[in-house]
């Protein structure tokens, strides 16, 4: 049974082109996938019936599932590279703790997705191994960072992959690819094995094909490790409960409060989006919920506070890429121009200006000008969302993006894709969890609404999201009820 | 804020990244135009900003690991220690004075990996 889940994954892998000729979704796939899921089956079988150890349902719930996973998630069986030139050909020592917990509940590494270099990028077009495209239309970007996984779940080859968010790289492609990404709350998922970006920000997410599957996947690999010293010690509630309750309710949504902040929708706001947003707020009032105006009067200062604060940690974390440790290395006869040569040729364009971006920000004479100021904006921003909640607001709404997916190469400035964050950047600031789900097509094009909690209010979220789901039902489908992989 | 080439060739070697002279007139404008936008913050009003820049309400633990399981006690193989850190023999390189001193007369002293494993 499980090894033919993987077989009919690299099946449908293959049908839909997601090689690097084709779509370029997945950037390496597991040669030990189908080995792994018979021998899944076979440990499972050897289980006395009955017993209450793995291989039932409730503790192997991914018992036999393929799963994808971004690039810069540290695996045993295929390279770790990031999409960068210098990781090429880099193999983990170690596995992550996600991935572990992953094969714990049964689950098998299908391979790994293609993604914006060292997830730098809003289009998945900033790879060493070019760029992905977006299964519902080619000539469009996937969204990203975590493009290759979004793709990968939109195109039918897999029901659950694993990104990282930074500044909105789950929900972001998501929203453009037509499924459900979710970014927890910071410190609810283990980094360890997460190759860093922005420590303060990074959160591992899911991009899943259904609100269920995502809330199963949060479930598996949400929880407290050791090995993470921001991991949170908390209880990871049962979410599936949440979604299964909302799912059948009525009124799944009575007594609930849902803000809609003025600043996310902006008189430049595409209309088509604009247009399913307010579609699925009336949906929210008919599931139950009040929906209330509100103002968050500093989102408008995101984007700039999130490329000051991302690119000053980035230009720490990726110190560590030197050509001596890890990956490629260009060879010089001094060890400081080995380290410019290996930099400057291992590192793309966009992961090289925002090392110099973080690295001006925080030089003498210009941290308390950028860095600083950054950091106390950071901290109003928290406070938007802070005040909303103990105002009795539950939950709020807003569009995932401001416009539907673009075309590749039609965005060259970089001031102008990192807006493709303004709405998804928020939540990684404060650290407040987020999720992105279909809510229609606009233009032909997958819409995301966005759905955002308080901190560690995930199940409250997922059953917002259930609801909103369920009412919405194949209208916000749609969009990818033929992904053009199916077509000749 | 106007980015100059200087400006990129400093920052440039702050972060041991090799730029070709022919890429400075590009580099230097993006970054001057990405710095534009950011001069919006000047106008916040941070005052009164008391509380922290990190996420608020999430719990975090002491940032300390485990003990360090070792084959053998720290003092087995390690006798000397100074402010948290084991003291180890000179290298015959370092020529000079100095604490390790004490230990160079003695292999045994000396941290090994292999014999703990």
């Amino acid at each position: 049974m499980s090894a033919s889940l993987v077989r009919e994954a690299l099946d449908r892998a293959d049908a839909v082109g997601a090689g690097r000729d084709g779509l370029n979704i997945l950037v390496a796939v597991n040669p030990n996938a189908e080995r792994d899921a018979e021998r899944n089956a076979e440990r499972d079988a050897e289980r006395p019936a009955g017993s209450s150890g793995a291989g039932t349902a409730d503790e192997r719930p991914l018992a036999g599932v393929p799963v994808a996973i971004k690039d810069n998630i540290a695996t045993l069986d295929v390279p770790t590279t990031c999409g960068s030139r210098i990781l090429a050909g880099y193999v983990s020592p170690f596995e992550a703790t996600v991935v572990e917990r992953l094969r714990d509940a049964g689950a098998v590494v299908l391979g790994k997705t293609n993604m914006d270099e060292f997830a730098m990028g809003s289009s998945t077009e900033h790879s060493a191994y070019g760029p992905t495209r977006n299964p519902l239309d080619p000539s469009r970007v996937p969204g990203g960072s975590s493009g290759g996984s979004a793709a990968a779940v939109a195109a039918g080859i897999v029901r659950i992959a694993l990104g990282s968010e930074t500044g909105g790289s789950v929900r972001q492609p998501a929203s453009f690819c037509g499924v459900v990404g979710v970014k927890p709350t910071y410190g609810r998922v283990s980094r360890y094995g997460l190759v860093a970006f922005a420590s303060s920000l990074d959160q591992v997410g899911v991009l899943a094909q259904s609100v269920d599957d995502a809330a199963l996947a949060l479930g598996v690999i949400a929880g407290h490790d050791p090995r993470d010293a921001t991991s949170a010690e908390r209880a990871v509630p049962d979410y599936r409960r949440s979604v299964r309750r909302a799912a059948t309710d009525a009124a799944p949504l009575a007594g609930i409060v849902v803000g809609r902040p003025r600043e996310y929708f902006p008189a430049a706001l595409h209309g088509g989006v604009r247009e399913r947003c307010e579609f699925a707020l009336d949906a929210l009032v008919r599931l139950g919920a009040t929906v209330r105006e509100v103002s968050m009067p500093h989102t408008d200062f995101a984007i700039p506070v999130y490329y000051i604060v991302a690119p000053a940690e980035a230009s720490s974390n990726l110190a560590r890429f030197d050509g001596v440790r890890y990956g490629a290395r260009v060879s010089a006869e001094a060890v400081t121009a080995m380290y410019d040569a290996t930099r400057s040729q291992g590192f793309g364009p966009e992961v090289t200006r925002r090392i110099l971006l973080g690295t001006y920000v925080l030089s003498a004479g210009y941290y308390d000008a950028y860095y600083k100021r950054a950091q106390d904006v950071r901290a109003l921003i928290t406070e938007d969302f802070r005040r909303v909640f103990a105002d009795g607001v539950d939950l709020l709404f807003t569009p995932t993006t401001p416009t539907p997916a673009f075309k590749l190469g039609s965005i060259s400035d970089p001031y102008e894709m990192y807006l493709n964050d303004i709405f998804t950047a928020t939540a990684n600031l404060s650290g407040v969890p987020a999720i992105s789900i279909p809510i229609g097509v606009a233009d032909g094009l997958p819409v995301g609404g966005q759905i955002i909690a308080p901190h560690f209010g995930e199940a409250s979220m997922f059953a917002a999201a259930a609801a909103l789901e369920r009412a919405l039902g194949t209208l916000a489908r749609a969009g990818r009820a033929s992904p053009a992989g199916d077509r000749p | 804020m106007s980015v100059s080439f200087d400006d990129v060739r400093h920052i440039a070697a702050l972060a041991r990244v090799g730029i070709d002279e022919r890429r400075l007139p590009a580099l230097a404008s993006e970054l001057s135009g990405i710095l534009e936008h950011m001069a919006v913050l000047t106008r916040v009003e941070t005052s009164t900003v008391e509380i922290p820049a990190a996420a608020t309400d999430v719990p975090l633990r002491v940032d300390a690991g485990p003990p360090i399981p070792l084959a053998r006690p720290l003092p087995a193989f390690a006798p000397m220690m100074r402010d948290g850190f084991l003291i180890v023999p000179r290298l015959a390189t370092h020529g000079g004075e100095g604490p390790g001193r004490a230990s160079e007369s003695s292999g045994d002293d000396r941290p090994d990996d292999e014999d703990s494993e």
